[in-house]
């Protein structure tokens, strides 16, 4: 064989093999999708969100309770994730100098690093420590830790993509700089900024490891605020690892609404950008 | 003239004062905004007092040596991390050993061969993937690659490798390769949505060259456009790693939980998230709080060191491709 010929071989198996490696990473996507989908419909209906969770043994539970606790702890991380992203992420794009704002970005970017259950340590000592209980409060402060440097960097990345045309007219008819943000940059970004809080939100959703010790879990409704509190993510882990057939499909079918959600909201978040720059475009 | 003066002087203070107030008003708003960034700063030094301040009687009693040894008994109260760090390490690194250059490949593909169309649609679907919940990868896991493993890969492994001493035991399904198998699948969209984007940023020019060289489409590629992006290759490299150190669920559920060291690959093992995971809600006594929060102390100071580094690499091939552009 030639030279030439070897190099040609060498070019098609080579590039070849990239498109194998592409098609196997993607078939991983569609393999999860399919098994899910599969075990989950097969295993859910109605009880399962209407019913509390049941003994190993009897059949026909839910987990009604996991559902309202996830909507619980997701709702306390928006409070008090959504306001700090936020108004943090304007500061930056809008009133920051120089270094402090790097400071601010930096460390933002370092929270946003920090492993998973290394945040549901720091929520177990600055809350559930004091308060000698573990409840939906610690369950949440936690996952809006990890909500909070997506906000702030979406924020900042949106309001600084408009143009500052906009903000000089603004100020040349006599707003003021307070006026000018809320009532002009923040309107015109609100697209990029909702998609932040919606990429924000689906990525909470399916965190299980800081909620492990900060809102525990429970078999039955949470009364308060203050109790261990059963979430969906935290309850999938603990029925898969457990031995029984009935606690498995439960799994399946909170696996199947879980992955649901998520991905629902990361494709809703695409779309409203995408519309977001065809009506800019437009 | 003077008169009039007069009569147009009243408004002028009250105009004034309001115009005052809304100054003030940019005043308190900047006051306002810069509390909620500053919060963010302060947070994160919060969370490295806490977790030295939370370690301290495990620090205090164990010292350096707390890295370095091998017993883990909560009951006799003596606490080391080498098992936990040894399989952090090695089921992060069999990840990268199957994950990079399955991630690479496909990156060249999506950036270099692929139609636009195409290549927007298989990146949107793997961004996806790093969407899905770990918990989820882990319920996959249990019920799919564990028995998969245990019936098929592992007796093939031992009948066919099971003179090293990597592939020896008996065949549990749970252990090292499995974590590593489905941590590489977690860090794939890592690796391909960065890497595709350092590529897709070196300049046309280069290709050109090359190929006006008589280099062949895959010589171009690898000795000229892998090259010039290669520092963001590798940043996404780091970037999966970092994620695959600090994996906890996913992890947790197929790692075998056992704390002594193997050094058959289809042993189980431990990992340093997953016993936290699996302790930290049941620890009594407060030198198993602390020995968990050290641990935990070590886990975070891995992965800022290798976040820092990635974001670094990252910035210097995307300046580097608009600088040329």
């Amino acid at each position: 064989m030639g030279r030439t010929q070897r190099r040609n071989l060498l070019n098609n198996v080579m590039l070849a093999l990239t498109g194998v490696c592409t098609f196997l990473t993607v078939a991983v996507l569609f393999v999860i999708l399919g098994f899910l989908l599969w075990n989950g419909f097969r295993s859910l209906d109605w009880n399962f969100f209407t019913k509390l969770p049941l003994s190993p043994g009897e059949t026909g539970g839910g987990l009604a309770n996991a559902i309202v606790g996830s909507g619980i702890t997701i709702l306390i991380a928006v409070v008090i994730g959504v306001p700090v992203g936020f108004f943090g992420g304007v500061y930056l794009a809008e009133f920051g100098g120089k270094t402090f704002p790097m400071f601010v970005r930096y460390t933002a970017d370092l929270l946003n690093g920090v492993p998973s259950i290394v945040i549901g340590i720091f929520a177990w000592t600055v809350v559930v420590v004091p308060m000698h209980t573990f409840s939906a409060w610690a369950g949440g402060f936690a996952l809006s830790l990890m909500m909070i440097p997506i906000g702030l960097r979406s924020t900042e990345q949106f309001l600084r993509a408009i143009p500052s045309s906009m903000r000089e007219g603004s100020l040349a008819l006599g707003a003021t700089k307070t006026q000018t943000i809320m009532k002009v940059i923040v309107p015109a970004a609100r697209q990029g900024i909702l998609t932040g809080l919606i990429l924000g939100v689906a990525r909470v959703a399916g965190e299980t490891a800081p909620l492990l010790f900060t809102s525990l879990n429970n078999q039955y409704w949470s009364e308060k605020l203050t109790e261990p509190t059963a979430t969906l993510p935290v309850m999938i882990y603990k029925l898969a690892i457990s031995p029984y057939d009935d606690w498995h499909r439960q799994a399946w079918a909170a696996g199947l609404v879980l992955l649901g959600l998520v991905l629902i909201a990361n494709i809703a978040a695409r779309w409203v950008l995408a519309r977001g720059a065809a009506v800019q475009r437009g | 003239m003077a008169g009039t003066a007069i009569i147009a002087a009243p408004p002028q203070p009250a105009a004034q004062k309001f115009i005052k107030r809304l100054r003030d008003g940019d005043k308190a708003a900047h006051l306002i905004t810069l509390i909620f960034a500053a919060s963010v700063f302060l947070v994160t030094v919060f969370l490295i007092f806490e977790l030295w301040i939370h370690s301290s009687a495990s620090r205090g009693k164990f010292g350096l040596g707390f890295l370095f040894t091998t017993t883990w008994d909560p009951n006799a109260e003596n606490f080391g991390a080498l098992p936990f760090i040894y399989g952090t390490v090695l089921t992060s690194f069999l990840a990268l050993l199957i994950s990079v250059p399955l991630a690479v490949g496909a990156a060249i593909f999506l950036s270099e061969l692929a139609p636009p169309k195409l290549s927007n649609t298989c990146t949107f679907l793997i961004e996806l993937l790093a969407a899905v919940p770990s918990v989820i990868y882990g319920l996959l896991a249990i019920f799919t690659l564990v028995p998969l493993m245990r019936s098929y890969v592992e007796p093939f492994l031992k009948k066919t490798l099971g003179f090293l001493p990597l592939f020896k035991g008996p065949a549990y399904g749970f252990g090292y390769l499995t974590a590593g198998l489905i941590l590489a699948i977690m860090t794939f969209p890592f690796i391909i949505s960065i890497s595709r984007e350092s590529l897709l940023s070196v300049p046309r020019e280069q290709r050109e060259a090359a190929l006006a060289l008589g280099a062949t489409k895959w010589e171009s590629t690898w000795q000229v456009v892998v090259p010039y992006a290669r520092l963001g290759i590798i940043g996404s490299i780091f970037l999966a790693l970092a994620r695959a150190l600090g994996e906890t669920m996913a992890v947790t559920m197929v790692i075998g939980n056992d704390t002594t060291i193997h050094s058959s690959l289809i042993a189980p093992g431990y990992t340093i998230a997953a016993i936290i995971a699996n302790e930290f809600a049941e620890a009594t006594s407060d030198i198993h709080h602390d020995a968990l929060v050290e641990l935990g102390l070590v886990l975070f100071l891995i992965t800022i060191i290798l976040n820092a580094s990635a974001q670094l690499l990252i910035l210097a091939t995307t300046k580097k491709g608009s600088k040329r552009d």
